[in-house]
């Protein structure tokens, strides 16, 4: 890859935050106040002005909209906005994409990458209601009881171990590293609440073949990450996370309705994981830690294959919960307890975890951490991935 | 080799409304007729679902529809317990199946799995059209599978 065409160490992330997070509809503020408290947060992380921000990043047609965010900061001069077209929260690092495009461009020199979510301000994702007639890609599945995003993804797993015989072990012990490492994290809404192998086997079902720990949670809360060039990151409060690489990807006809995505059998990641270590100049072994997004567990089985980081054929014996944990694992995951035990904040939390595990400032730190993965949204239609990094690895 | 219902197997949830630009309008018309109608495209020849105004493999605009043999094979499929629907409460287990259909360039369709809800569903096992008449505001009919 030309140098001059590629973002590699010259953009960082140099700070992080988030609000307390609530479990659906328990948050005491609007959701735009969250997001702003968030933003504070980063910046103060940061130890930067949040006067200084001048680009705005979301994704999933965040309700929070830039120029509403800017007036309220007293944001002097609004350079760039932007909204990553995708499905849920498939866009959480390519808002760190856009954001660090935006800084290379020239197009703005402070960048937030954020998101808000109040479920229960503005109705939970698990559920759905109405009576209206619906028409267009929904009115094929909808009426069939096919609604949920559980729904919408149960059936990409069901085919995926029937083609590949991958399955129950792998997914019940992603469940269970979240939930291990969410007893660390002080931050996270399942703290004080572990998760053995007979509770997870025990559990109801949500959709065959997800169980309810297969799912992830339903929040409130924000977050946000402040991006910026990296040799401005030397004047700054903590040492930064380089992104190394971020990219993003729908394969052929990923978004095709009604179920017909030409490769119906993935994560969404193939395209994309092969630019990221291109961009990145790695292999999947040179990564020590990793955030892999977890709408449900049957889609981090096929991320994780699909980032290399084990095989279809050795699947159920690399991800073992033995494996995945943080203090031992050869494949730490979810060190924060993810989307399924910290807080589905749509992702953005596990990209602020992969920089916390660069820092070293983990709730449960691997040690020596030179390169952190942390990636969104597996299985919709357009999928997100990034690489972060020390000042060492760039 | 199809039949038809008036049983709902899913009472209450949101009806099927054709786009307002048209664009699925025959696939709607063609249920009520107990016709199984999907797109193919004049230019190339190959069968394309969900519907879409270009042929995604020659970039013609010129699509015709054409009624297609009403069976297929099950492709995967899930069983959804909980209830994310008012009008899911209460109802119990159903099953939800991605139907592909060989002799239509592999199309898949979503639709339920009639028959007991608790029944073993078999990847690859052959299906054939119910076509479910329903009223409502207006009329409509849902395609719906069962095991041949």
């Amino acid at each position: 890859m030309n140098d001059d065409y590629n973002l590699r160490g010259k953009v960082a992330v140099v700070g992080v935050g988030e609000t307390t997070y609530y479990k659906h509809g328990q948050s005491p503020d609007p959701e735009f106040v969250l997001v702003l408290k968030a933003i504070l947060a980063a910046c103060e992380d940061a130890g930067i002005n949040p006067k200084e921000i001048d680009g705005f990043c979301s994704y999933s047609n965040d309700r929070n909209d830039p120029p509403r965010l800017a007036n309220a900061l007293g944001i002097p001069e609004l350079r760039f906005s932007n909204m990553q077209w995708t499905s849920g929260g498939g866009g959480a690092a390519a808002a760190v994409q856009n954001a660090s495009g935006a800084i290379m461009a020239g197009s703005a020199n402070v960048v937030v990458a954020y998101r808000g979510l109040a479920q229960g301000q503005f109705g939970r994702f698990g559920r759905s209601g109405g009576s209206r007639p619906v028409s267009g890609a929904a009115a094929y599945t909808l009426p069939y009881g096919m609604m949920s995003a559980a729904q919408m993804y149960a059936m990409r797993t069901t085919r995926f171990m029937h083609e590949h015989g991958v399955g129950r072990g792998a997914m019940r012990a992603i469940a269970m590293a979240c939930y291990h490492h969410a007893q660390n994290n002080p931050r996270a809404v399942m703290n004080g609440k572990t998760l053995d192998a007979e509770t997870y086997d025990s559990s109801r079902w949500i959709t065959e073949p997800y169980r309810l720990f297969d799912c992830c949670l339903e929040n409130d809360g924000a977050a946000a990450m402040i991006i910026t060039r990296t040799d401005r990151a030397k004047d700054l409060a903590k040492a930064p996370a380089l992104v190394l690489g971020a990219q993003q990807s729908g394969g052929h006809r990923s978004g095709a309705t009604a179920e017909n995505a030409t490769d119906y059998v993935t994560s969404s990641f193939k395209p994309a994981v092969k630019h990221l270590y291109e961009q990145a100049g790695i292999t999947a072994t040179d990564i020590d830690v990793v955030q892999s997004y977890e709408n449900f567990t049957g889609g981090v089985v096929m991320s994780l294959i699909e980032h290399g980081l084990c095989t279809y054929e050795n699947a159920d014996e690399v991800l073992t919960f033995d494996n995945l944990r943080a203090d031992g694992g050869k494949l730490p995951l979810n060190t924060s307890g993810g989307n399924l035990a910290e807080c589905y904040m749509h992702g953005l939390g596990l990209q602020i975890e992969a920089v916390r595990q660069v820092r070293g400032e983990s709730c449960n730190q691997v040690p020596d951490v030179k390169v952190a993965l942390a990636n969104a949204g597996p299985m919709v239609a357009v999928a997100s991935t990034a690489l972060y990094g020390t000042e060492e690895t760039a | 080799m199809s039949r038809s219902t008036n049983e709902a197997h899913l009472p209450g949830l949101r009806q099927p409304a054709p786009a307002n630009d048209g664009l699925d309008t025959p696939f709607w018309e063609g249920t009520r007729a107990h016709e199984l109608r999907v797109q193919r495209c004049k230019e190339c020849g190959l069968h394309q679902w969900g519907p879409e105004w270009m042929c995604h493999t020659c970039n013609s605009l010129d699509l015709d529809w054409v009624a297609v043999e009403p069976t297929g094979q099950i492709y995967s499929w899930q069983r959804p317990h909980h209830p994310v629907h008012n009008a899911l409460s209460d109802r119990g287990p159903y099953i939800i199946v991605l139907v592909e259909l060989p002799h239509a360039d592999n199309i898949r369709m979503v639709g339920n799995l009639l028959g007991d809800p608790l029944q073993e569903v078999e990847i690859g096992a052959p299906v054939s059209v119910v076509f479910e008449d329903r009223e409502g505001d207006p009329d409509f009919t849902l395609v719906q599978w069962e095991v041949i």
